[in-house]
Parts: structure tokens; sequence; C-alpha cells
């Protein structure tokens, strides 16, 4: 528990005030422990970006406390805690590809030459050697988000925050990107935390998965997805793999019971 | 450079076909005197007092503007060249405070809903009637002009401005809030590079507005030495030389299409690299 990135207790979120009060969130503990993968799932509108929001301190709990490396999600945003990645790379058109990695850089002042080779070994990292003068618009939907992944990890942030990144990705370079994602994740040894609507994509990349109600939403459980690692292509032929699938699927569903080796289900 | 040439050689044969037409009408209804055919047609505005042939337009650059004088194109082009420095000033002048109550109103709605209608407001008020008190307050002068020139120019800069400072994607502010950057960092970093397209279509309607700014600023200042003097003087004594004021419109419309045109070149060089929706 000591090791304990995000710690989450008690959070409500409303919406609104007065008639037009919408209940957000509702009652939410969450721990994620240093190194672990993350990922929230439910219904839309259930409230997990808005939970993931809370996280990063783009928006404030109304009930509840947040804390984030032991200190509030506050203190930990102007620490610069935090790497995002939305759904939409969210690029500047006006500057390269590189510049766009140095962009983060430029608010802690880190000199020139630091920066430049900082977001060098970021683009290495993601596999866009040879893009850094490109820009933005000459790259298709999958390496911009790519470069959205290398800027969020410029300047290591404790703490990935994704929010669908790959949700508007067709599924074969979302599969390629998944597997990418792993890598870095292996190899930077952040913490991250992945809003998803989908099932086998949350099984696949997490370590733990929080399966969330409809709105207001609440957790309704955390499930270990206890898969080998590292996972790769052969992990998603796993039996187990589907195993984990149908859990997530029947607890989103509402239902408790646990069906082991209900692949048919799954794969139906 | 090809796309440059190209839209410049269009422009000359619109110039080229509104001469013709201009001749054109003279043939038809022009003149008798000075036609090589009696026109079918007797119209007022064809007379040669009111549309000069164009040949006699262009031959008055050359002749003196006034007995023993220089010729009137080097009077014109000196007046031009005035009229633009005036013109600049009020551009600058103006695209500096379009651009701060721009980047004021983005930051404080209360100042916004305060203090937009009456930006709104100064427009409705003909620049001839600012235009003395200006004089008076700034005692005439080059810099007076520059502020009247200015009245005309700041709004469109604003109103753009605060557009573009807008036009950011919500979530590229939430990025930078996230990178715990300050106001001013937003500022420099995003919303300023996201308003420069919104800026530079401003700036070209500023461009020309300026010059119209100038000509007429320079009528109450009693400046004698731009364009609008020009334009006053030539106008006055219209009858005993009626290309010459001809001539002065055409260096005024010069003096605006270039003003455009360097506004129009400063784009392309900024927002190169962009896409190219927006270049």
């Amino acid at each position: 528990m000591i090791d304990s990135v995000v710690r989450v207790r008690g959070v409500d979120k409303v919406f609104g005030a007065g008639a037009d009060k919408t209940p957000a969130l509702q009652q939410i503990d969450l721990e994620i422990p240093k190194g672990a993968f993350v990922s929230l799932i439910g219904p839309s509108g259930c409230g997990k970006s808005t939970l993931l929001r809370l996280i990063g301190d783009l928006t404030q709990p109304s009930v509840g406390t947040i804390e984030v490396n032991g200190k509030t999600a506050h203190r930990a945003r102007l620490d610069r805690d935090y790497g995002m990645v939305f759904q939409a790379p969210v690029l500047f058109d006006w500057r390269t590809v590189q510049g766009n990695v140095e962009l983060p850089l430029e608010m802690s002042a880190t000199d020139r030459t630091a920066r430049a080779d900082r977001a060098r070994a970021m683009l290495a990292l993601v596999e866009l050697t040879g893009f850094e003068r490109r820009y933005p618009w000459q790259l298709s939907g999958g390496m911009q988000q790519r470069v959205a992944i290398a800027r969020a990890l410029s300047f290591e942030p404790a703490i990935l925050l994704m929010d669908e990144p790959f949700g508007a990705l067709d599924e074969m370079t979302r599969e390629r990107l998944n597997l990418e994602l792993l890598r870095i994740w292996k190899q930077t040894g952040t913490t991250i935390v992945f809003v998803t609507h989908s099932v086998p994509e949350a099984v696949f990349l997490s370590t733990h998965v929080a399966v969330m109600s409809a709105r207001p939403g609440r957790i309704l459980e955390l499930i270990p997805v206890e898969l080998p690692q590292p996972r790769n292509d052969l992990t998603r032929e796993d039996e187990r793999y589907f195993g984990f699938i149908t859990r997530v699927r029947e607890r989103l569903r509402g239902r408790d019971v646990m069906r082991p080796g209900a692949a048919e289900v799954a794969a139906s | 450079m090809f796309r440059a040439a190209r839209s410049a050689a269009s422009f000359l044969v619109v110039i080229g076909a509104l001469a013709v037409l201009w001749e054109v009408v003279k043939l038809l209804g022009g003149d008798p005197s000075s036609e090589p055919w009696p026109p079918p047609f007797q119209w007022t505005v064809a007379s040669d007092l009111n549309m000069p042939h164009v040949w006699e337009i262009a031959a008055s650059f050359a002749e003196p503007a006034q007995r023993n004088g220089p010729p009137l194109g080097v009077v014109l082009v000196n007046a031009g060249i005035f009229t633009f420095r005036e013109a600049f000033g009020g551009f600058v002048f103006g695209a500096l405070l379009g651009l701060g109550l721009a980047i004021v109103f983005v930051h404080s709605r209360l100042l916004e809903r305060a203090l937009v209608p009456y930006v709104v407001a100064s427009q409705t008020v003909p620049i001839i009637a600012i235009a003395p008190v200006v004089v008076i307050w700034l005692r005439g002068g080059w810099l007076a002009v520059a502020v009247i020139s200015a009245y005309l120019t700041f709004f469109p800069v604003t109103i753009a401005g605060l557009r573009g400072l807008r036009s950011p994607d919500p979530r590229a502010l939430e990025l930078m809030r996230s990178y715990a950057s300050t106001s001013r960092d937003i500022l420099l970093k995003v919303r300023l590079p996201a308003a420069a397209p919104y800026l530079f279509a401003a700036f070209k309607v500023a461009a020309t507005a300026s010059v119209v700014g100038a000509i007429i600023g320079e009528l109450p200042s009693g400046i004698r030495d731009g364009l609008g003097g020009a334009i006053l003087n030539f106008n006055q004594f219209y009858v005993s030389g009626p290309p010459k004021l001809w001539a002065a419109i055409i260096v005024a419309a010069v003096v605006g299409i270039g003003f455009f045109a360097l506004v129009r070149v400063g784009e392309v060089l900024f927002l190169r690299g962009r896409t190219a929706a927006d270049a």
C-alpha cells in the first residue's frame, strides 16, 4: 500500500447545481500500485473519463480526496507528474513533430540541447526516428498518436493518463500500438491509467481492470488480470485471456457469476 | 511562386478588361468630338469631363501637375509614399490595440462583456465625424492621421483575434494545464500561434482600411503632402483637369493593393509549413 501511486478515497463528483445536479461518480475508492497498468472500463457516460481527469487534477472532486505520489493531485500536477494522451492526438500543427515533443520540456526550463536530445530519444522510443522535421498533418493517424505518446513521456511523468488513446484508430493499427505501448510501459516503468471502451483491449494491456457501473459511476470491481508478462500476440490466443474477457463482460452486465472457460461466449 | 505569378497575371487581365470596358462605354455614349465616330447615345456620365479617356489619364502622369512643377506622376508617387507611411503607422497602432484588446478579452469574460459593445459601437460612428476631433486633440500632423487610421484598423483585428485566441481545442488547453504551464505560456505557445491565420485575415482587411483611414484623416488635418490632400485639390479643380483626379484615385488604389500584398507575403512566410488549408 505504501507503493500506491494513486490513492482515490471516497470520491463523489457532481456536475451542475440545484435542479440540474447530475451525479457523475459515487464513492470511488481506488488504489493504483506503482508500475501498474490499470484500465477503467464501463458503459458510455459512466464517468471513466471524469475519473481520469480527477486523478489528473483537470477537475476537482465534490467529495473525497485524491493523492498522487503521496501529494494532492493539484501538487502533483504542478510538479509535472502527469503525462496526458487523449483520443485525438491534439498536436500543434505549427510545430514540427520534434517541436511538439519538446513543448512540455519548454515549460520546465530544460535547456535547448537537452530538450532536443530528449525529444529524439522519445521519438526513437515510439519508432518515429526520421520524422522529426515533418509536420503533424503529414503523418497518419497512428503515427500522430505515437507522437502524442512521445510528448506525454518526454518529461518522464510518474503516471501516464490515457483517455481512449487508440479509440479512433483502425483495428490493425490499434493492435500494433497496444504492443508498442506495452513495450514502452516495460521500458519506462511508468504507471498507466487507461480509459477504454474495448474489453479485449483492457484485458490484453492491463495488470488491473476497474469495471465501472452506469451513471452515477461506481467501481464495481477491480479485477487483477493474472496473465503472464510480457504480453504478446500469443496472449490473444491464450484461453485465460478469453476467461478474463468473459469475466469483465459479465461484471459489466451486472452479473457476479464467474464462468471460467467460457471462451465461446467471449469469441462470439 | 508559380501561384503568385498566376494571380498577378489574372489581376492585370482584369485591369485590362476594365480599361476596355471603360472605352467601350465612351464609344457608345461619349462626346462626339473625341470619338472616332458619332456615338449612338449621349450619356452624361460618359462625357470627357466625367470619364476622361484611359490614355488621357495615363498621359496625365507625365504632365506637370502645376505650371512649371514636377510631373503629376512624381507628385502622386510622393504623396502615395507619404500616405502609406501614415497608413502603416495606423496599421501598427490598430493591430497592437486590436490584439491587445483581444488578449484582454480572452482572459476576462467580465471585461469582454463590459467593453465589446463599445468596441462595436465605435465602428458605427462615422470616421468623418471622429477625424476632426482627433485632429483638434493631437494638433494635426502625422500622428493624428495615424490615430484616425488606427480607428478603422483595430476593429477587425480585435474581432478576428478574439476568435483565433479562442480557437484552440479545449484539450490542447487541458494538455497545457497538465504541464502546469502559466497563462503566459498558454498565450505564447498555444493561443497566439493558433490565432495567427485569423489575425492575418484581419490584417489584410486592416491594411486596406488603414489607407482609407489615412486619406480621410488627411482632410481635416490640413495635410497637403498626402493622397488625401491631392484628391481634395484635384477635386476642387476638377474641371481644369479631370484626368488628375482619376490618376490620384489610381495611385490610392495601388497603395491599398500594395499594402494588402505586403501583408499577404508576410502571411505566406509566417504560416509556411502549416496545413495547405491555411496557406
